[in-house]
């Protein structure tokens, strides 16, 4: 992905290279030739010229076009992460950037990485608006609070990098850095194998038997509420007929604020759970009910 | 040295003395005046906070200052330059004086109502800057949600401040509208409006339109914090991003509010000293307007990072393109204003060229911006504060600087020293580029903005940066130091000096109260300079 905006990057600079010397070259050619001389007192009267002023609308205009789709197809490509990207889950808060492996590790202000894995991360801010940002990887994307938002990358070179929270979140904002550690891949299965920490699934499982979530959505859809599995990514119907994808957005607002949208045929009988769950544990019951769908024949 | 005494003459300066006489005045010139001197006071403000900040940058800790008082010094100067100094700046103090001048008219069409609009202004700035010598604000000039709920530092009176100065806007725009409409000379068409006039009402029409948004988003954020109604804040159930669309459905416009008016300016000048006749001048004047209407539509382009929907960061960039063709076509159409002219270089030519070059150079990385997937590496970081700062210092400040010097004798009656004048545009322009154009390749290196401390690799482009801000200092302190004792030393300027066509010259410098001693009849198009007609194309 860094080496394609870097094309685009270059290629606009070698764009707008030549257009300043073209403009600065005129400007300095017509001002010397031109300069007000005792021979040259009195100025040409030109209008103007329709056939020039059709010329500069129309051509910057169909190669603004060009670069508008040019970077709207990367920004869809960084938009969509491939189906077995690895998962991190995120949380911000002021001053520091909390990561939870799929395998379980979990570290603060460093997050290690696979060499040439898509990682996929899902994120939420526990206070402000947080921006996750690590500029060797081109990779930029707002945090926000009490909403989750998703961005990927793959790391292409071993190395440490920088990581930056982009959006001015108060005070330390310019402290709330770390690093992203790209290993290679057996390095990082070792690195990773070091904890014995439940991955989030299992802890979400935990969780879901804990919050008694289990009782209404029982695997056999024998409950008062829907079965789960396989209901990450699928299109759920409304009881007012409006569907929507369940993602990570909808499975959130399930959680806490469930009277929201009532999946049809079910009654809107199921409690809030706002304020009894943390952003990890949501983050954690995210990650089971995503695994539900990934063991699904 | 002596002063040298004019011959006495009826001027608006000259016509009663005493601090009442200024201050209870309802002459526009005399107003513009006073915007002058305030405004000036508050660039002074605004670049001290700035200085401050290019100290602190010169090294990668946070040790001048630290980060809490960092984060209120980018705060202070982006408030105090944006809603103090580019709005009003041009508008306020060149629009006030010479627009009634360009119309052939006696004054304003509101004269109270534009002295009213100073007043407004200055308890706008009082209560601003009283919260920011309380104590400070922290939340950057954006004002986003929900930090600037959370925030403990004076938020609400800030925020009450630019809202209290947005109706000095708002006003002041009514005003050049009616003006434009009802007080135009005899035979003053529309297509016989100086450019100035054009972009003035372009900017008008969006202060009109836009600026209400503004106040109503901040009313909101104070509603918010002192009654903790949910709005913005996702704690109490509101929408940070909502906040950020009202946000830029002003601050976008906004853009437009500052920049327009420096190119009329630079419309104005490029005829002087050319003498002739601005290339394409239909097309140019309905370029401004084009440009104000198609401003609304591109605010999202601020948010493509925020968690927008992707079908409407499509949108945004699309129409962020299209903004970009008018812009475009100006400064083609400025350059060709000078294939076969007259050229001299006296100090606004030298602002105004320097104006295309920098605008020229703000408007191409706009497109970077605009460009969706580059957008994602580049925003939120130096490449656009330095993209930003050519649009409105390279392009404002410099439309400012050069309409001041262009209008100076007008407004006074005297010439300033032309070597001085010359050098302070050149020693700006050299230290302009010095500070912010390492800013673009610090930003495409990752620094973030709003960093009180940074990463040691970026130290060798921010020393340069902050050794450039020194030169610009420079640059921006000799005007005062030559343009003031010119009101005593300065030659008298008589009342056409650059022997320039609009109607603002054909009357005595400085004017009398009422402007003309009889109203012109206006028979030409503006920049009507002898020589042969000639065609291209
Ligand atoms: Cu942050
Ligand atoms: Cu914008």
């Amino acid at each position: 992905m860094a080496s394609q905006v870097d094309m685009l990057f270059f290629t606009l600079l070698a764009m707008s290279v030549a257009v300043v010397v073209v403009i600065a070259g005129l400007i300095v050619y017509f001002g010397y030739k031109y300069r007000r001389r005792p021979e040259n007192l009195v100025a040409d009267q030109i209008q103007g010229s329709m056939r020039l002023e059709i010329a500069w609308s129309v051509i910057p205009l169909l190669i603004a076009m060009g670069i508008f789709v040019w970077g709207a197809r990367l920004y869809f490509e960084m938009a969509s992460p491939p189906a077995q990207a690895r998962d991190v889950y995120v949380v911000a808060k002021q001053w520091m950037w909390e990561f939870q492996h799929q395998d379980g590790m979990r570290e603060i202000n460093a997050l290690h990485v696979p060499l040439g894995e898509p990682v996929r991360l899902t994120m939420v801010s526990q206070d402000m608006i947080h921006s996750f940002f690590v500029p060797a990887f081109r990779v930029k994307q707002d945090v926000l609070p009490q909403r989750y938002t998703t961005a990927w990358f793959q790391a292409t070179q071993p190395g440490t990098y920088h990581l930056f929270c982009a959006e001015y979140c108060g005070t330390l904002h310019s402290g709330m850095v770390g690093d992203v550690v790209v290993m290679a891949p057996q390095d990082f299965q070792t690195w990773s194998s070091q904890g014995d920490a439940e991955t989030p699934a299992e802890a979400g499982e935990h969780l879901f038997a804990q919050f008694g979530c289990i009782n209404c959505h029982k695997a056999d859809n024998s409950g008062r509420g829907p079965a789960l599995a396989g209901v990450f990514g699928r299109t759920v119907t409304f009881a007012d007929g409006t569907t929507t994808v369940a993602d990570e957005n909808y499975i959130r607002e399930s959680i806490l604020n469930p009277d929201a949208h009532v999946v049809k045929g079910y009654e809107p009988i199921m409690p809030s759970f706002q304020g009894q769950l943390n952003e990890d544990q949501l983050l954690q019951l995210l990650a089971y009910i995503k695994s539900l769908g990934a063991k699904q024949p | 040295m002596s002063a040298i005494t004019l011959p006495r003459q009826d001027t608006y300066l000259n016509i009663n003395y005493g601090i009442r006489s200024w201050l209870l005045t309802t002459d526009h010139k005399r107003i513009a005046i006073l915007y002058l001197v305030s405004i000036t006071l508050m660039f002074v403000i605004g670049g001290a906070a700035a200085t401050m900040m290019r100290i602190e940058l010169f090294t990668p800790a946070s040790d001048l200052v630290d980060a809490a008082t960092y984060n209120k010094l980018f705060t202070m100067h982006g408030i105090v330059m944006i809603f103090f100094f580019l709005v009003p700046s041009i508008p306020a103090i060149l629009g006030n004086f010479i627009l009634p001048l360009m119309l052939g008219a006696r004054d304003l069409a509101f004269p109270r109502i534009n002295l009213l609009s100073w007043y407004i202004y200055m308890l706008g700035a009082g209560v601003t800057l009283w919260a920011l010598i309380a104590g400070g604000v922290d939340t950057g000039w954006t004002f986003y949600t929900p930090y600037s709920t959370a925030s403990p530092t004076h938020v609400v009176a800030a925020t009450v401040g630019v809202f209290i100065a947005g109706f000095s806007s708002i006003l002041t725009g009514l005003n050049f509208i009616v003006t434009t409409h009802k007080l135009r000379a005899p035979g003053m068409t529309w297509f016989r409006l100086p450019l100035f006039v054009w972009s003035l009402y372009a900017t008008s029409l969006i202060l009109v339109l836009a600026t209400p948004v503004l106040a109503i988003t901040l009313v909101l954020v104070a509603v918010e914090r002192l009654f903790h109604v949910g709005i913005f804040d996702p704690a109490l159930g509101g929408d940070p991003l909502l906040y950020q669309h009202l946000f830029w459905f002003y601050s976008h416009p906004a853009v437009y509010i500052m920049v327009l008016p420096a190119m009329g300016v630079v419309s104005e000048i490029i005829p002087t000293f050319a003498h002739k006749g601005l290339f394409g001048y239909k097309v140019v004047a309905i370029s401004s307007i084009a440009i104000a209407v198609l401003g609304f539509l591109v605010w999202g382009h601020h948010m493509f990072v925020s968690g927008m929907s992707l079908h409407a960061a499509l949108m945004f960039s699309a129409f962020s393109y299209l903004v970009a063709i008018p812009s475009a076509i100006k400064v083609f159409n400025w350059t060709s204003s000078l294939y076969k002219g007259s050229i001299s270089y006296d100090t606004p030519m030298l602002y105004a060229l320097g104006f295309i070059g920098l605008f020229t150079i703000g408007g191409l990385t706009g497109l970077y911006l605009a460009a969706l997937g580059v957008n994602v590496h580049v925003t939120d970081t130096y490449f656009i504060v330095a993209h930003f700062h050519y649009i409105m210092v390279g392009g404002s400040v410099m439309g400012y600087f050069g309409g001041l010097h262009y209008w100076w004798p007008k407004m006074t009656g005297r010439m300033y020293p032309e070597k001085w004048g010359r050098a302070a545009a050149i020693i700006i322009f050299i230290g302009f580029n010095a500070t912010f154009f390492p800013q673009f390749i610090l930003g495409f290196e990752g620094m973030p903005r709003r960093y009180a401390a940074y990463p040691p690799e970026f130290q060798f482009l921010n020393m340069l940066s902050s050794l450039g801000a020194v030169l610009l200092g420079i640059g921006y302190i000799l005007p005062a130091l030559y343009l003031i004792p010119s009101l005593w030393f300065g030659k008298q300027a008589g009342p056409n000096p650059w022997d320039a066509t609009g109607l603002e010259w054909k009357t005595s410098s400085p004017p009398p109260a009422n402007n003309f001693e009889k109203i012109p009849v206006v028979t030409t198009g503006p920049y009507h300079y002898p020589g042969k007609q000639d065609k291209v194309g």
